[in-house]
């Protein structure tokens, strides 16, 4: 029978990125109440030291394949070899991150794994000894708590909304051989383009600047890039900034963009369309600044202010650099 | 050049979205009904590749009888033929149900290059194309922003968080798009006209052979959780006093910044 709570690790240029750790923790909490050990599975090249960091968050073994083939990341390559020590292990759980990398992973190991997956869950628990988990739908207009009839049940986690705890585990390392022949890939990463260092993706930023149809052109941004800049927050665009070409589709939010839920939302000159709302309003706090004080933003706004946004924005920068200095 | 194209039918962006009182789905009633949008981009690209290269499109969809309409847009826009997989079986399949239902279609249609939407924006799942791909043994990219054929290959983009990767895949291969990989047409009168007789198979999951038992299901849907009413900050009525009054609330209530 299927046992144990398993995750795939992801990490890049040589480090693990924050959502394994979130993996790692929220593992822990599902073994714990399942009586189950915590695996995770690193497919990289040169990884192995890895697993003694994943120890700390609550992690009791890890399968590591460490080959030159795995790395830059290919969807082949990689779900090939988790897809082997899942099926050599047969855990009951597979957690994955829901960014970019992990989406893809985790759809081609439904394929290879005839198995179900729940996507960007925002929760997750036992019931009844077996997962259940919840996810946003029709971005965020609804919920739906998906159950699973095969294993291993698979769910993606929504980067930053599980809490990281650190929690003391052997993180003892399994060597595997993913049996992946270099020579059969079918593809292969052969440029990687990286955008100006320090960017922060919208998907996951924990704080957004975001910016409508009210910035009136794409020199109005650069307000919102200033508050960004104190925040350490990312800039985010409505659709109708992103159709008018201001902003570039990676900004996107909303239900043809990105679905985020940053701890703050700051929303400048949005009017508030449904499928932004649905895109947005899991955030946990959010700020409206615009002029039209009927606006639908402010239904969902923790704190909404009617003003003019070129005026405030500017003043929000200054008082918020006061306050962190 | 053979491609083929999947699409689905899913709620119009603007549509509001009632959660049934009993849990066990959504109130259809009211709702306007559109192509995904993912996979309009998907069709674009089919239909350029197609007057790039000749060869025909296939449109292919699971979907209930009002898919149908779906399907008849994109023959519109100029696709050739379209396979229609119908059956109430599939009503609530999950992806992998979705995906053997397809793969099972498509095995006997020539293709080089399958397109798909990189998510459909009802369930938001994001994986039929990849696991269509698994199912049909052929290589994927996905999530990507531009795609450029050469001979036996294709070079696609795929931005990820901070960077773009370009990637090379051998043919044929399962392509999931994303915005910004091209602007959908419309379609025209007379494309309209010629889409009525363009030819559409209809066929159920007994004929395809898919068994319709979910991997997967959502048990119960649930409306977002209410957001407690908010407050408009009124301060000293100057924009400098309402940015002071946001920047402290944040700071000392919310403790976010």
């Amino acid at each position: 029978m299927a046992k144990g709570v398993w995750i795939v690790a992801e990490h890049r240029d040589g480090a693990l990125r924050k959502v394994s750790f979130e993996l790692a923790s929220t593992a822990r909490k599902l073994a714990d109440q399942t009586g189950d050990e915590v695996a995770a599975v690193v497919v990289g090249s040169g990884v192995e030291a890895m697993a003694a960091e994943l120890g700390k968050y609550g992690v009791d073994k890890v399968f590591v394949a460490d080959n030159a083939a795995f790395e830059p990341y290919t969807t082949d390559a990689h779900a090939a070899a988790v897809a082997k020590a899942v099926k050599d292990n047969d855990p009951a759980i597979l957690l994955v991150g829901a960014s970019a990398q992990g989406k893809d992973l985790a759809a081609a190991l439904v394929g290879k794994l005839a198995a179900g997956l729940a996507t960007d869950c925002t929760d997750v628990k036992i019931e009844d000894g077996k997962l259940v988990a919840v996810r946003p739908m029709y971005a965020g207009k609804c919920f739906g708590e998906v159950v699973f009839n095969a294993a291993p049940a698979m769910a993606s986690l929504r980067p930053n909304v599980f809490p990281i705890v650190e929690t003391a585990k052997a993180g003892a390392v399994v060597k595997f051989d993913a049996g992946v022949d270099a020579g059969a890939l079918k593809t292969k990463v052969v440029e990687v383009q990286k955008e100006a260092s320090g960017k922060i993706d919208v998907a996951e930023a924990n704080i957004i600047v975001s910016g409508g149809r009210g910035m009136k052109g794409p020199e109005g941004y650069g307000i919102l890039e200033e508050l960004a800049g104190v925040l350490g927050a990312a800039v985010g665009a409505s659709r109708a900034a992103v159709d008018a070409g201001w902003r570039p589709q990676s900004d996107q939010v909303g239900q043809t963009g990105k679905v985020v839920s940053p701890n703050l939302y700051i929303a400048c000159g949005i009017s508030g369309a449904i499928q932004h709302l649905a895109g947005m309003s899991s955030s946990k706090y959010i700020v409206a600044i615009n002029k039209d004080n009927e606006a639908p933003i402010f239904a969902k706004a923790d704190y909404g202010v009617v003003d003019d946004l070129f005026k405030v924005v500017p003043a929000l920068t200054t008082e918020c650099k006061k306050l962190m200095a | 050049m053979n491609i083929v194209a999947c699409v689905k039918q899913v709620p119009d962006t603007e549509a509001q979205i009632k959660v049934k009182p009993d849990g066990s789905g959504i109130d259809e009633g009211g709702i306007k009904w559109v192509m995904n949008p993912y996979d309009e981009f998907g069709v674009e690209e089919a239909l350029k590749m197609k007057e790039k290269f000749g060869g025909d499109v296939t449109i292919v969809c699971v979907g209930p009888a009002r898919a149908m309409e779906t399907i008849r847009t994109a023959l519109a826009m100029g696709a050739d033929k379209g396979i229609h997989i119908s059956d109430p079986a599939l009503e609530n399949a999950d992806a992998y149900t979705t995906a053997s239902a397809l793969a099972a279609a498509i095995k006997g249609v020539p293709y080089d290059v399958i397109l798909c939407g990189q998510r459909a924006i009802d369930d938001d799942s994001g994986q039929v194309g990849s696991v269509l791909a698994e199912l049909l043994g052929i290589p994927q990219v996905t999530v990507v922003t531009k795609v450029d054929v050469d001979g036996q290959k294709v070079k696609v983009v795929r931005p990820i968080e901070g960077a773009q990767l370009v990637i090379e895949s051998a043919l044929p291969a399962v392509i999931t798009a994303t915005k910004g990989l091209n602007e959908p047409r419309y379609a025209s009168l007379p494309g309209i006209m010629k889409a009525k007789k363009k030819p559409v198979d209809v066929k159920d999951a007994a004929a395809l052979g898919v068994s319709a038992d979910a991997k997967a299901k959502v048990g119960k849907f649930i409306p977002p959780p209410a957001r407690p009413p908010g407050k408009i900050i009124c301060a000293d009525d100057t924009p400098e006093g309402k940015a002071a009054e946001v920047a402290k609330l944040l700071r000392e209530e919310a403790k976010v910044i």
